[in-house]
């Protein structure tokens, strides 16, 4: 396949970034969508050009590093995949394809492609945790037995990976869905249920300062998300939210 | 304790499920003037007069609007900031109902309508009673109603303003359980009346403007 | 260099952890406050290991070269967690656990170490769920298992195919507790550069900040290394892109024993390679061998049809299917260990029979496990169980909710549906036994410098059986250095911060910005990526599932050619104070082209076959690996001398004292 790129360059985080036109040849339909950047950075390599800067590592949809927005959507075209997980079948020849960064203010740009997530990070030190020493002192695993739906409601809520497609495909950059993914899985379990009014509160407040935007419910988040959380996570957490608020 | 997001979320849905209670019993008043003349004037006439719905309910009705839109506004402005290097390319409709998208558009659209409503009515009306205090006369609201629609433009407006208010609806009133915490096996129940709520009601108002303007 | 000593501790087996853990020296809380301790890679062992140091008061400071600890390679192991619980009574206990490990680490793992692994592997499971790790239960509310290869029981806790994932989140969350407290310093997408010594002791680290460049000096008291395994010197492995051999190299070079560099773990069920591009190879976990079954067609002619297209595999009849692996190994079948089923897999392939356009894939085919998994639904809900379609629906329904996630990562990367036509799987490079050469403190031959989890040697002898990875993370991390680290630290208690403007910060310091700047001057017409996967071409070649005498000194020769070739051609674009990928590439290919030359080396010494390691002059006449007890029972341990080629060999002899080295067999 023949393709055109048209990616966005930016030096680093203070440069003015814009969109520049590539073109790359002999692609295969079989490569994923970061085995073709790989080759397009191979080329600019060998023209003396600076590569593209993208975040990547496990390339097997896991690790959550991978991070373009591509044609729009966060992860391309295909759903529940990681652009890692993208494969150029999924593009026809003579396609032009736009390549932008995650943008958000929390998530200000490194350079090209690749931004800065700690902000979710942050969140997460705020109380994305139970407070439990490693002492090897707990108690036996099976002590306190759990309902098997709520057990698997915390899996699916747990697989998140923190990508940041959710916050990337929002119209308000809100960091929502995120951040009630990990506020339900331990809302869920009672290992977790201790401290939960302190958690939502802390990991909410941390939200917010962060700069991330308020949810209005458009659904986006939980349609780009590659991990498919769902929306029930956000009302479960708006749940927990006013709950806390009440208890004060 | 509106200061973090996910309150303001809260609040925005609390409003707006107020207004959507307000704008059920508006179009129950209203759609007696379709079949009963004098219905419509008992009604109306109880709720201009009863001291507790002018000086408790209207306030707070008031109130509600307010708050509704300004916070709308603010959310907006808030949003808008968060994401200060736009996208070069967005696609939005992947993911999105373009409804939920436009909440603001549709929201203005409502507003500015509201403006129009309060100087057809409201205005006129806290005329009649408190600034030149005329006398009560429990029979002057249908006609008053009907002449209003004579106009076609301010009929088509009026439609036209409901199309948008169906729109707003058509999302806001879905969403708004999900803000308060509402997301279970119920969902899709809830869904399909918050629909046909969101659709039946501004076409049951689009429907009394053309019948008073056909009819007048 | 001292002669190895490796520290076990004295008496019984069963006793010598719990004996040594009462009579090691500790550090009082009030002087914890004082200590600081460096950790380089938050996989399961680094950031297990950050948190429990920072619990236990120590100031820690945790770097990843990853933009958050969360990413480190560690969440993309699939399978599960071993744990000699013995939930479902089928007879497990610590010693079984234990015994499975060396036996299925070929017995050239340290005795002593393995045993203390499986006595804490309990409080892992433990631990984990206190923390809110989401393992799979039943429909009572209890912890499920399920079996892994290699093993008779059922020890395996799992969270679907995310194991690594949950667990990983979990000491991440663990980690971050810390974080917000203050007692972890967390230092993302930074790479350490070099290790310092002062007194020939681990005084700290020299890094390098790969947004800005920056190349900073870090002090501590103490520093651990946990930066994983050296799979990517094959270039294409299941390890992830930025996986690297730098941290252990570095400390090797700074006088590190590395140990077994040649026991690396071939895994089986992997998705097989497509083309030219391929940058890296996709897992599908052992969890499949559960309930797949392995086969090639018997007939050759139906391979043919196979690779041309014209054959589906679902129309090859039964009686046409060679399933080899319960052919050859009745006992195990499918769940023989990784080494023999890889090796299985390459015989079939190597004498023709392999299934896609390469020649090298194998089936991997679930269509008996739907049938019995429906016929046992449809009785359960008291329906027809002869009604073909609804068996199938039903059965399909079972394997989704068992391998949903990894069945769609298959359909994903290959474009089949893999619920109605067999995966096709082939063996590649997945993790690596070998590593730093500790002992039983885990502490390296450099006096208080650490390794830990992937990174060090000591627990899977020649091969590694499923699901035991992260169980040796988590007990290096939680359990085991946090303990032993505090003998070597309690005489550390009046040394105070140390400076780090001193000579020897100095002197490393100039070397690792003479080293960037070379690359960055080299100006070369290669780029770092061409020299990688030459390289891994090599190794895969010469040094992969099986390894002889000419391979291997051809390897060494070819391996230092490239060496040579990479210093005097690579280009390194870009500068050295910018986010530049090529650069850190450079630092870390450059790190195994030099390991790789000692792997081979290592190769070539054993002379016999053992676990991962098969060398062709070693073998059965059925072609089962033969091991060499009488003058291999060791682990190799490198010492660095200038060059790969002239490290010195220390050998490590290997007791066994509660055990009887017997021959595995697996059939």
């Amino acid at each position: 396949m023949n393709l055109t790129l048209k990616i966005w360059r930016q030096a680093n985080a203070d440069a003015k970034g814009e969109m520049v036109t590539y073109s790359i040849a002999d692609v295969s339909p079989d490569m994923s969508f970061l085995e073709m950047m790989d080759m397009h950075n191979e080329q600019l390599i060998g023209n003396g050009e600076d590569p593209v800067a993208f975040d990547h590592d496990c390339r097997e949809g896991i690790c959550g590093m991978c991070s373009m927005f591509i044609n729009g959507e966060a992860h391309g075209p295909d759903r529940l995949v990681t652009t890692c997980q993208l494969h150029m079948r999924k593009f026809k020849d003579g396609d032009t394809i736009t390549i932008e960064p995650f943008r958000a203010n929390a998530f200000p740009v490194i350079k090209d492609l690749a931004v800065d997530r700690s902000a979710f990070d942050r969140i997460q030190q705020a109380g994305g945790f139970v407070s439990v020493n490693t002492s090897g002192n707990t108690q036996d695993a099976n002590a306190i037995p759990i309902d098997k739906h709520d057990a698997d409601k915390a899996f699916d809520a747990a697989t998140c990976i923190g990508c940041g497609a959710c916050v990337a495909s929002c119209k308000n950059a809100s960091a929502m869905l995120f951040v009630s993914a990990k506020v339900s899985q331990y809302a869920l379990l009672p290992q977790g249920k201790v401290e939960a009014t302190d958690r939502v509160m802390s990991m909410v407040n941390q939200m917010d300062e962060e700069g991330f935007g308020n949810c209005t419910n458009t659904g986006a988040c939980e349609v780009e998300c590659p991990k498919g959380i769902s929306l029930e996570n956000i009302a479960r957490m708006n749940r927990e939210f006013m709950s806390a608020t009440l208890k004060g | 304790m509106i200061t973090t997001s996910i309150a303001r979320k809260v609040a925005m849905a609390l409003s707006g499920l107020f207004l959507i209670l307000f704008l059920g019993q508006h179009f129950t008043i209203n759609v007696t003037s379709v079949f009963s003349e004098k219905t419509f004037n008992f009604l109306s006439h109880f709720m201009g007069n009863n001291p507790l719905v002018q000086f408790v309910l209207q306030p707070i009705l008031i109130f509600g609007v307010v708050f509704h839109f300004v916070m709308g506004f603010v959310l907006e402005l808030k949003n808008n900031k968060s994401r200060s290097s736009k996208y070069v390319s967005f696609k939005g409709a992947a993911n999105a109902s373009w409804v939920s998208r436009n909440m603001i558009l549709s929201g203005i659209v409502v507003l500015s309508f509201l403006g129009l409503h309060f100087y057809d009515f409201w205005v006129p009306e806290m005329n009649y009673k408190y600034v030149e205090i005329l006398p009560k006369d429990p029979d002057r609201y249908y006609g008053e109603l009907v002449h209003k629609f004579h106009s076609p433009v301010r009929v088509g407006i009026y439609a036209l303003s409901f199309v948008f208010l169906a729109l707003h609806l058509y999302h806001g009133f879905a969403s708004s359980f999900q803000s308060v915490g509402l997301n279970n096996k119920y969902t899709r129940g809830v869904k399909w009346l918050t629909s046909a709520f969101a659709l039946g009601i501004p076409a049951g108002f689009i429907f009394i403007a053309i019948f008073h303007h056909l009819n007048g | 260099m001292a002669k190895l000593d490796s520290k076990v501790p004295k008496g019984r087996l069963s006793e010598k952890w719990t004996n040594h853990k009462s009579n090691i020296n500790l550090v009082s809380p009030a002087n914890k406050r004082l200590i600081d301790v460096i950790v380089v890679g938050t996989g399961l062992a680094g950031a297990s290991a950050s948190a429990t140091l920072a619990e236990l008061g120590y100031n820690v400071k945790t770097f990843c070269f990853q933009d958050s600890p969360r990413r480190a390679h560690s969440i993309a192991a699939q399978g599960g967690i071993n744990a000699a619980k013995n939930y479902q009574g089928d007879g497990d206990s610590t010693h079984r656990l234990f015994y499975d490990t060396i036996k299925g680490g070929d017995y050239r793992s340290r005795e002593s170490n393995v045993y203390r692994l499986a006595e804490v592997s309990t409080n892992i499971i433990d631990q984990c769920v206190a923390q809110g790790v989401p393992f799979a239960r039943d429909y009572g509310g209890l912890l499920d298992n399920r079996s892994f290869g290699g093993v008779l029981v059922s020890r395996t806790f799992y969270a679907k195919g995310q194991t690594g994932q949950q667990l990983l989140l979990g000491a991440y969350s663990a980690m971050n507790r810390q974080i917000g407290r203050g007692k972890i310093k967390m230092y993302n997408r930074h790479e350490m550069m070099d290790l310092v010594l002062v007194d020939g002791k681990a005084r700290g680290i020299i890094s390098r900040n790969l947004v800005s460049g920056a190349i900073e000096r870090h002090s501590a008291h103490a520093v651990v290394i946990a930066s994983g395994g050296y799979g990517n010197v094959f270039f294409l492995s299941t390890n992830a892109m930025g996986s690297n051999v730098s941290a252990s190299w570095k400390i090797h070079k700074r006088g590190a024993h590395f140990a077994n560099p040649c026991f690396t773990q071939i895994h089986p069920t992997c998705i097989p390679v497509s083309g030219e591009h391929q940058s890296k190879l996709t897992l599908m976990s052992e969890s499949l061998r559960n309930d797949g079954r392995i086969w090639v067609p018997k007939n050759i002619e139906d391979v043919k049809a196979i690779r041309s297209g014209s054959l589906s595999p679902t129309a090859i009849a039964e009686e046409d299917r060679d399933y080899y692996l319960e052919r050859r190994y009745p006992a195990f079948g499918n769940l023989v260990p990784r080494d023999v089923a890889s090796r299985a897999a390459k015989e079939r392939c190597d004498a023709g029979y392999g299934v896609n356009a390469t020649g090298e894939a194998v089936y991997l085919d679930f269509a008996d496990a739907i049938t019995r998994y429906g016929k046992e639904q449809a009785h359960v809900k008291g329906l027809d169980e002869n009604d073909a379609v609804l068996v199938k629906k039903l059965g399909q329904e079972v394997v989704r909710a068992k391998y949903g996630n990894l069945f769609q990562m298959y359909e994903k990367i290959v474009d089949q549906d893999p619920y109605e036509t067999p995966m096709m799987i082939y063996p590649a490079v997945h993790y690596t036994m070998g590593g730093v050469w500790v002992d039983y403190n885990l502490m390296t031959s450099i006096p208080g410098c650490y390794a830990i989890g992937e990174a060090n040697f000591s627990d899977h002898g020649a091969n590694r059986l499923g699901a035991s990875a992260l169980m040796q993370g988590l007990a290096d991390g939680y359990f085991v250095l946090p303990c032993t680290i505090g003998d070597y630290l309690a005489d550390d208690i009046r040394t105070g911060h140390i400076a780090t403007d001193t000579p020897e910060f100095d002197a490393a310091e100039k070397e690792v910005k003479d080293r960037v700047a070379a690359f960055i001057n080299n100006k070369g017409n290669r780029s770092v990526d061409y020299y990688h996967r030459k390289l891994g071409k090599i190794m895969w070649d010469k040094c992969g599932m099986s390894r002889n005498e000419k391979g291997l000194k051809e390897a060494i020769e070819d391996i230092k050619a490239l060496r040579t070739d990479f210093y005097k051609n690579v280009n390194v674009p870009g500068s050295a104070e910018e986010f530049n990928e090529q650069l850190a590439k450079a630092g870390r290919v450059a790190d195994f082209l030099e390991l790789g030359e000692l792997f081979a080396k290592d190769a070539l010494e054993r002379t016999e076959s053992c676990g991962g390691h098969f060398r062709e002059e070693s073998q059965t006449p059925e072609g089962e690996a033969l091991r060499d007890d009488k003058n291999h029972t060791f682990v190799s341990a490198w010492e660095y001398q200038g060059e790969p080629e002239k490290a010195k060999l220390h050998k490590e002899i290997l007791n066994y004292e509660e055990i009887e080295v017997k021959t595995r067999s697996y059939k």
